[in-house]
């Protein structure tokens, strides 16, 4: 039996103020998949994560994510399932390192033993009592991962990951993003072009004008 | 709900902390609205004047606009929005732990304007004394109705300049029941209605909160 998709979407429309953010996306996402959205600004990119997350409502066609209907279920559910990794500063500026990962244990019910060894697994252990706003943007990206590990997310969601990562946290991000998919999440990354070569062998989504252009492979 | 509420209110009193917006802003600001209305008084009215618990509260108004404000900002930045989203908290324990920091930093903004009262305006210090019960109980019935109203415009357009508009009609009732108890007590006069109107304002909102305050996150 095929198992069913992490995601389907079939015509998903979503609205702001009346304008079309998404209009009319057909998709499936397998369990345990890299999947990179690409498109021009403007292309949806950032709305389709969106309502992946349950963030945005869906005002018409069907949207279906980790088994929750996006338009009737339960989406508070749904979204304690999804990980989100924006662009933008994604924590308290005036926490440390530590106490934004602990307000999410706790918000999560996860225990706080996991901290230290998921501090360890990024490579920011060093910086855990320090406070958010003075790391760079490189150790910001690196503590949004710890973030998604805590959560131990069934569908990691990763608005322009690689926006402020250097070559050596590049190459640390896709080898986590290997062990993850591994262990059975599956990952969408927005990107405005393509993945440089990669052993991760992702398929690419290209949106153009809030609708699925081409799907390769 | 009240586990969430716990995480939410030492969050947000943490971040207060540690950033000492509170200590180094909003406080000076307080301190000097209470001795420029001590300054259009005069000083030979300063002391004699029935005005202390309606300058204070006057004061207390502007004070708590700035952490209403201050306090829906913390939650602000688009990123933090989505991704605290993606976590599922209880709307209503949200609700709850956010009116809880917004009513211990109004307290203690309160008590230090009360002492700046009774120093500046001459307020007799046994009636500040007696008012401070209702004092606590009007400024906890504003951080409840203020918590919803910064909710309502909070990510919206001009937020910073709306939350007045929308917050003066609501907090207004409270403000005059406030300004009628501590009166009272300064008259050593009874005026329970004036309490019973601050009590039944601060169930009310507390309830309403908890009920819309998902709403009006997800609008």
């Amino acid at each position: 039996m095929t198992p069913s998709p992490v995601v389907h979407l079939r015509g998903a429309v979503a609205l702001s103020g009346g304008f079309p953010l998404l209009s009319g996306v057909d998709l499936d996402l397998d369990a345990a998949s890299l999947n990179v959205i690409t498109g021009a600004n403007g292309a949806g990119k950032t709305s389709l994560l969106r309502l992946l997350a349950g963030l945005l409502t869906l005002s018409s066609g069907e949207a279906s994510v980790c088994g929750v209907d996006v338009a009737t279920g339960d989406l508070r559910q749904l979204r304690r399932r999804v990980g989100w990794l924006g662009h933008e500063g994604s924590f308290y500026a005036d926490l440390t390192v530590r106490e934004n990962l602990r307000f999410c244990a706790r918000a999560l019910e996860r225990p706080l033993e996991d901290i230290d060894p998921v501090l360890e697994r990024v490579g920011i252990s060093s910086r855990a009592d320090t406070i958010t706003k003075n790391l760079s943007a490189g150790q910001r990206r690196r503590l949004g991962l710890a973030w998604l590990l805590l959560r131990r997310a069934e569908l990691w969601l990763l608005d322009e990951p690689y926006a402020s990562l250097d070559d050596q946290g590049r190459t640390f991000f896709d080898a986590l993003l290997s062990e993850v998919i591994a262990a059975g999440a599956t990952v969408v990354v927005s990107a405005h072009d393509p993945l440089r070569a990669t052993t991760l062998r992702p398929r690419t989504i290209t949106l153009a004008g809030g609708r699925v252009r081409e799907v390769a492979p | 709900m009240i586990r969430v509420a716990w995480l939410v209110a030492t969050k947000d009193l943490r971040i207060e902390a540690r950033s000492r917006v509170l200590l180094w802003q909003v406080f000076p600001f307080g301190a000097m609205a209470l001795l420029l209305t001590g300054l259009a008084l005069g000083p030979a009215h300063a002391g004699h004047s029935s005005a202390g618990p309606g300058l204070f509260y006057l004061v207390m108004l502007f004070v708590a606009l700035l952490m209403i404000n201050r306090s829906q900002v913390i939650e602000a930045t688009p990123g933090t929005r989505a991704s605290i989203a993606t976590l599922g908290l209880d709307p209503a324990g949200v609700f709850l732990g956010k009116a809880l920091a917004l009513c211990v930093e109004l307290w203690v903004s309160g008590l230090i304007l009360l002492a700046g009262t009774v120093l500046v305006l001459h307020t007799a210090l046994h009636g500040a004394f007696l008012a401070l019960p209702s004092v606590l109980v009007t400024l906890a019935a504003l951080a409840a109705a203020g918590t919803l109203y910064g909710a309502i415009t909070s990510g919206g357009e001009g937020a910073a300049t709306l939350l007045p508009v929308l917050c003066l009609p609501a907090f207004a009732p409270l403000l005059i029941a406030g300004e009628r108890a501590f009166s009272a007590a300064l008259t050593h006069g009874g005026l329970w209605e004036w309490w019973v109107i601050v009590v039944v304002a601060l169930v009310a909102y507390v309830g309403v909160g908890i009920l819309l305050y998902g709403v009006l996150e997800e609008s």
